[in-house]
């Protein structure tokens, strides 16, 4: 049995952030990941990120990690890190047991961050499963980490701002896209990444839903159909189109199992896309010790899941009686940090999820 | 298909390893996902479902959710897209749950 102060599950930009926080404050620190490597989703980010400069705006993606493992490493003494470590389960004793490489390791912490990230979510329609009907991330896993075109032609479903990068990677990569659409009347995502695609010449359609995929074995073909101004289907406007890859992009949801085993209160909140858990200002949930950071805590962007992670850890920390000496200055910037990327028209869905949930 | 140049990334490959794919001998880099390396010869369907043995491909490719298991070296319900490839591997189609030996 290992036992830590703090475990950090998930080493994303929520996680890494968190564990260098619980470190800097003085708590050991151990850092789970079930991946070979740090960074999470951040490793196949190609684009340059928006915020301010303390969350690495102008920064690609993939860089990040880099810099955030840099930083780590000051607190190397009191952080550990396990890689290709998958949690099981957490037990009412507050054990944890995980795998690594077929071996079955338990650990004990006093505290706990989770930050697990987020799933995708999945359109009904008939023959949904088909091989070659992938989700973004799987596409930009495809090809932005182990260089392999998803296809000869994609067809993008989802035009917010993971869909319009997605489509604009695609073409980067060489991969024909014949399209974009999204069900509402206008596409979701910034428009410096619309316009980048229109440049080049990928049509965005508004207004349009699939409603069947075809194909034997594996995708072939879809069928497209109109949407009114309700999205409600326009009957006879439907059309075909040839694709062999159709990539999914139509959000997220939050990776809350864990939080769910542990008994913490959990609330569906729709503008985080799915059940997060009710918690504190400092990212506490209702079971004492546990603290979550970044998408489980409700779908939002790396930056804001940075900042989270540094919160959670200056927090929890602080709980164990291990409280850093600038504790107050840095959760007084750090939640300031926190309404500066939640402000403004793009940020009004996260502050009314917020006051559903934060107690 | 490969992506042979980018704007953007340079791609950091293993060493070449022979496997097979359900008898057939293959080649793909050592350490990329199982489900890379067949995509890139063009294998999409993975497995078969249990109940309407429809066809499976991967959906997530980060290992969260099950639509990608094949039976490797003898061991059904292998995440073939985040299991590591690895020289003279016997990757097989899986047809339903897989059975233990």
């Amino acid at each position: 049995m290992i036992k830590t102060d703090i475990v950090v599950i998930g080493g994303g930009p929520a996680g890494i952030c968190a564990a260098i926080n619980a470190a800097s404050s003085g708590a050991k620190v151990l850092l789970l990941d079930r991946d070979s490597q740090l960074g999470g989703q951040l490793i196949k980010q190609t684009h340059m990120f928006f915020g301010s400069q303390k969350q690495h705006a102008s920064v690609r993606g993939i860089d990040i990690p880099g810099i955030l493992v840099k930083e780590m490493e000051e607190y190397k003494d009191n952080i550990q890190i396990m890689l290709d470590a998958t949690v099981l389960g957490i037990y009412e004793d507050g054990v944890l047991t995980i795998e690594k490489n077929d071996d079955y390791i338990k650990i004990k912490p006093k505290g706990i961050i989770v930050a697990t990230g987020a799933s995708e979510k999945f359109p009904a329609f008939p023959n949904n499963d088909l091989p070659g009907i992938y989700g973004a991330g799987a596409v930009q896993t495809l090809m932005n980490v182990y260089g392999v075109s998803p296809g000869k032609s994609v067809f993008m479903v989802g035009a917010g701002n993971i869909g319009l990068i997605v489509s604009y990677q695609l073409v980067q990569a060489g991969v024909e896209v014949k399209g974009v659409i999204c069900r509402g009347p206008r596409y979701g995502g910034y428009a410096v990444h619309a316009s980048k695609l229109k440049r080049i010449g990928v049509p965005i359609m508004p207004g349009h839903r699939v409603i069947h995929a075809h194909g034997k074995d594996k995708l072939e073909r879809i069928t497209l159909i109109k949407l009114d101004e309700n999205k409600k289907e326009i009957s006879g406007t439907e059309f075909d189109i040839e694709t062999d890859v159709l990539c999914i992009s139509t959000g997220l949801t939050p990776l809350g199992e864990l939080l769910w085993q542990m008994g913490c209160e959990m609330k569906f909140i729709r503008e985080f896309s799915g059940h997060v858990p009710v918690r504190n200002e400092e990212l506490e949930t209702t079971v004492p010790g546990v603290f979550v950071a970044g998408d489980v805590a409700g779908i939002e962007e790396a930056s804001s899941a940075m900042v989270e992670g540094r919160l959670a850890g200056l927090c929890c920390a602080k709980k164990l009686g291990f409280t850093n000496p600038e504790y107050s200055s840095l959760k007084e910037d750090y939640l300031q940090q926190l309404h500066d990327l939640r402000s403004g028209p793009v940020g009004d869905g996260i502050r009314k999820g917020l006051a559903k949930i934060v107690v | 298909m490969r992506i042979e140049s980018h704007p953007i990334l340079t791609f950091e490959k293993g060493k070449i390893v022979k496997f097979t794919y359900n008898g057939k001998e293959m080649e793909g880099y050592e350490g990329e996902p199982i489900a890379a390396a067949l995509h890139a010869q063009g294998i999409k369907v993975l497995g078969y479902t249990h109940h309407r043995n429809r066809p499976r491909g991967f959906y997530c490719a980060i290992g969260n959710c099950s639509s990608c298991l094949m039976v490797v070296n003898g061991k059904p319900n292998v995440r073939t897209c985040v299991e590591k490839l690895t020289e003279g591997a016997v990757v097989e189609t899986q047809k339903g749950r897989g059975e233990l030996k």
